[in-house]
């Protein structure tokens, strides 16, 4: 057992860690305050178009669609690195993470190649038309109409959650096309121009404050069924692409959010009735509760990057992460607060309990986000250990017949 | 990145679940609890056959110079088979005498307990101390005196590693049991039988420093925690089965969201562990400087697991599962014994954090 990389490993890491500290070496530790959008943007379209050129983008892609061809494990390398720095890379997550291995999946070879490009570049951002306000974790009951109409396709319906919709260009949206099909059967998957006449981008605030996904309406947009992804009524497989690297995605704790080490740094400072708050055999216990969790997360990771190191692929113990990573994180940073007393629920931004405080706020949304806690366990059930799935009296019913028990 | 027990460690599971599975599991642990026996005599004698008490002894001493890889697998298979032998206190012996002992000790123990000729094992145990805790039991000219219980395997034993109060903290010694007067001492666990031994000036030699005695704790922290998987998820496995096949309600039970979560929660937290486990395995064969944290979250973790694994199974069984016949008992009990054997969840907490502090100052 060890924690190194073999040779090849080292050498590629050795090339990024130069190219990422002499490249990323403008960016520095963001304050408590976020940047304004335009500047967010601004960024991180900056850096994806050094990356780019660096050659430093799509790097398990295949090279005939301008992808690398390396490994997982040249993927892992890389983010590594990148992630020591501040370079600024959220705005291309979703897009380059999800969305194009969507399209030159299951798009035409010409279509693949007029957009994977420019999403590379990141000339063009993207997002991920999804969930709707009826169907979250239940995505097959999505009501978006899709209708054929000639060449063209019009959609009408209206999503949510989506996150940058509003500066993206293209999205992906999965659109129900046949109503009499049941809900699984009547799906089909398009490439959206967010420009185009019809759609409509509101932002939705969240609890938290900010406003980091919008709603995105659809009055009778049209779109070319050249602009299919997959058969008509195969969008529900498709989608499962999209899924798939979602999961991987939303997975470890999100970079820079505190952990075990916050609670301890807060509890070397705070004096409380019974003695100073490092000292408390409640406190204690809590940080190793915390260490647990997030190094069991990070040492997880691990087992599978061995796997990946080896050419295999992970065992199903990745699909623990989320639902340990969000819940600790909820439960560390509240109890990081009440020890703190009173001013563990003043707002000041800046001090030492601003990030525990957007951290608890956020966390409520990573229990949400990207399959909830309970869908997670039901697929850990399901899928790791093979119980029965839940009835699903809605499976095979038309979907225009639906009727909830 | 290679963190992942090694191929041959893996070969030697396969085999070890493959042998096990034939000859103990919960049938062979309620023969011996329903005889009330120390041990499951001939089942030990094969297991000798195969060599696994040799495995960390090095070939000089007539051992197989394993590695803590396969210490750990063989730890995960006997806790998952119950297996009623002395193995995990003879291992446990036989890595305070590797640690500790001096060049005599080792000639004259370890080809012993490599073979099957003496048995081991830790009488650490008085009363409401922490293996960290001064104990009363003393070494004085040659003499070791005290009483300790319960000492797990102590019925079976032929060697005791007993901790004395030594001037930096507890210390071991190596005491041969033939003379000292020893007497069953019950406990939850009808399994694995403990006894009270009572050292009344029982010669006995030195056997290493106070820090050799920390140390092997922390390599029986990452021993147990090893245990601890095997016996949590041989407890989830047998639950899982049944949620597949008891039906309440028209369905089987393993559909109710109430039911599966419960089992995934099982899963998430063993899995956790052992990534705790794989770390503190790791930390034990590099003889880093993290095993202190390592062993510790292996430890709080495995325990977590299985503490929650075996009170859910009974739950999920119902009323079946509360019965003496059926086979929830065995893991609800041994989950007590583990929670015992070499520290509790809180002491090993606290050893955690101080390894953080610890790590903390030195990176600072």
């Amino acid at each position: 057992m060890d924690f190194n990389d073999t040779p090849a490993e080292a050498a590629y890491r050795a090339q990024v860690r130069a190219w990422i500290e002499e490249a990323a070496s403008d960016y520095a530790e963001p304050s408590g305050t976020p940047f304004a959008l335009d500047d967010f943007v601004a960024r991180c379209k900056a850096w994806q178009l050094r990356k780019f050129e660096a050659g430093y983008v799509g790097i398990t892609w295949p090279k005939a669609i301008g992808g690398q061809g390396l490994t997982p494990m040249h993927q892992i390398i890389f983010n590594q690195e990148e992630s020591r720095s501040y370079a600024p890379t959220g705005l291309y997550s979703i897009g380059l993470g999800m969305c194009i291995p969507t399209v030159f999946t299951h798009g035409a070879p010409e279509i693949a190649a007029r957009y994977v490009p420019k999403a590379l570049s990141g000339e063009e951002v993207w997002c991920q038309l999804f969930s709707e306000p009826v169907a979250g974790s239940d995505l097959a009951g999505i009501r978006t109409r899709a209708v054929r109409d000639g060449d063209e396709w019009v959609i009408d319906g209206q999503k949510v959650w989506t996150s940058f919709a509003h500066r993206s260009d293209f999205g992906i949206v999965v659109t129900r096309t046949d109503f009499d099909a049941p809900k699984h059967k009547g799906l089909s998957m398009f490439i959206v121009d967010m420009r185009a006449p019809g759609v409509e981008v509101r932002p939705i605030r969240q609890m938290s404050g900010g406003s980091d996904f919008n709603e995105v309406f659809f009055t009778g947009v049209r779109v070319a069924d050249s602009h299919r992804l997959g058969e008509v009524g195969e969008g529900w497989k498709v989608s499962l692409t999209t899924l798939m690297h979602e999961r991987l995605a939303v997975g470890g704790k999100p970079r820079h959010a505190p952990g075990y080490q916050a609670l301890m740094e807060l509890a070397k400072r705070v004096e409380t009735d019974s003695g100073p708050a490092i000292e408390r055999a409640d406190v204690r216990q809590r940080i190793a509760d915390t260490y647990i969790a997030d190094e069991g997360i990070s040492l997880t990771q691990m087992r599978a990057l061995s796997a990946l190191s080896r050419g295999q692929v992970p065992g199903p113990e990745q699909s623990i992460s989320k639902v340990v990573v969000a819940k600790t994180m909820q439960e560390m940073t509240a109890f990081a607060m009440e020890l703190a007393e009173a001013s563990g629920f003043t707002v000041e931004p800046g001090s030492d309990l601003d990030k525990l405080q957007s951290s608890y706020m956020w966390s409520a949304g990573l229990r949400i986000a990207g399959g909830t806690d309970e869908i997670l366990r039901n697929i850990i059930a399901e899928r790791v250990l093979g119980l029965p799935g839940d009835l699903r009296p809605d499976k095979d019913t038309p979907f225009s017949q639906l009727k909830p028990l | 990145m290679n963190f992942d027990l090694s191929d041959d460690a893996k070969t030697l599971k396969d085999a070890a679940r493959k042998f096990l599975d034939a000859r103990a599991g919960p049938q062979a642990a309620r023969r011996v609890m329903d005889a009330g026996l120390a041990q499951d005599a001939q089942l030990w004698a094969e297991i000798v056959e195969q060599g696994w008490p040799a495995a960390r002894v090095p070939e000089a001493h007539g051992g197989l110079g394993l590695g803590a890889d396969e210490a750990c697998v063989l730890a995960e298979e006997i806790g998952r088979s119950l297996a009623p032998v002395p193995l995990m206190s003879t291992l446990a012996a036989i890595e305070a005498i590797l640690i500790a002992g001096s060049a005599a000790q080792q000639a004259e123990w370890l080809p012993k307990l490599a073979a099957g000729e003496a048995i081991g094992c830790i009488a650490w145990a008085e009363g409401a101390r922490s293996p960290l805790q001064q104990p009363a039991a003393v070494l004085e000219g040659g003499k070791v005196s005290g009483e300790k219980s319960p000492v797990i395997d102590g019925l079976a034993a032929t060697l005791a590693i007993v901790t004395v109060a030594g001037p930096d903290g507890p210390a071991m010694a190596l005491v041969p049991l033939e003379g000292v007067s020893r007497a069953g001492q019950e406990t939850l666990d009808l399994v694995r039988p403990s006894a009270k031994l009572q050292f009344e000036s029982a010669p006995g030699e030195a056997l290493g420093t106070a820090a050799d005695w920390v140390k092997l704790t922390e390599r029986l922290a990452v021993l147990s925690a090893w245990e601890a998987l095997g016996t949590a998820d041989a407890a989830r496995d047998m639950t899982v089965a049944y949620a597949k096949e008891r039906v309440a309600f028209g369905q089987r039970i393993g559909r109710y969201q109430g039911v599966k979560h419960k089992l995934a929660d099982m899963y998430v937290k063993a899995e956790l562990a052992r990534a705790h486990a794989l770390h503190g395995c790791w930390a034990w064969e590099a003889d880093a400087p993290e095993l202190a944290q390592a062993a510790a979250a292996a430890r709080v973790a495995s325990l977590d697991a299985l503490k929650l694994t075996a009170e859910e199974a009974v739950q999920l069984h119902g009323g079946i599962g509360f019965t003496w016949e059926q086979d929830c008992q065995f893991y609800y009990r041994r989950n007590r014994l583990l929670a015992a054997s070499i520290g509790s969840r809180a002491h090993w907490a606290e050893r955690l954090v101080r390894a953080l502090e610890r790590r903390n100052r030195t990176a600072a």
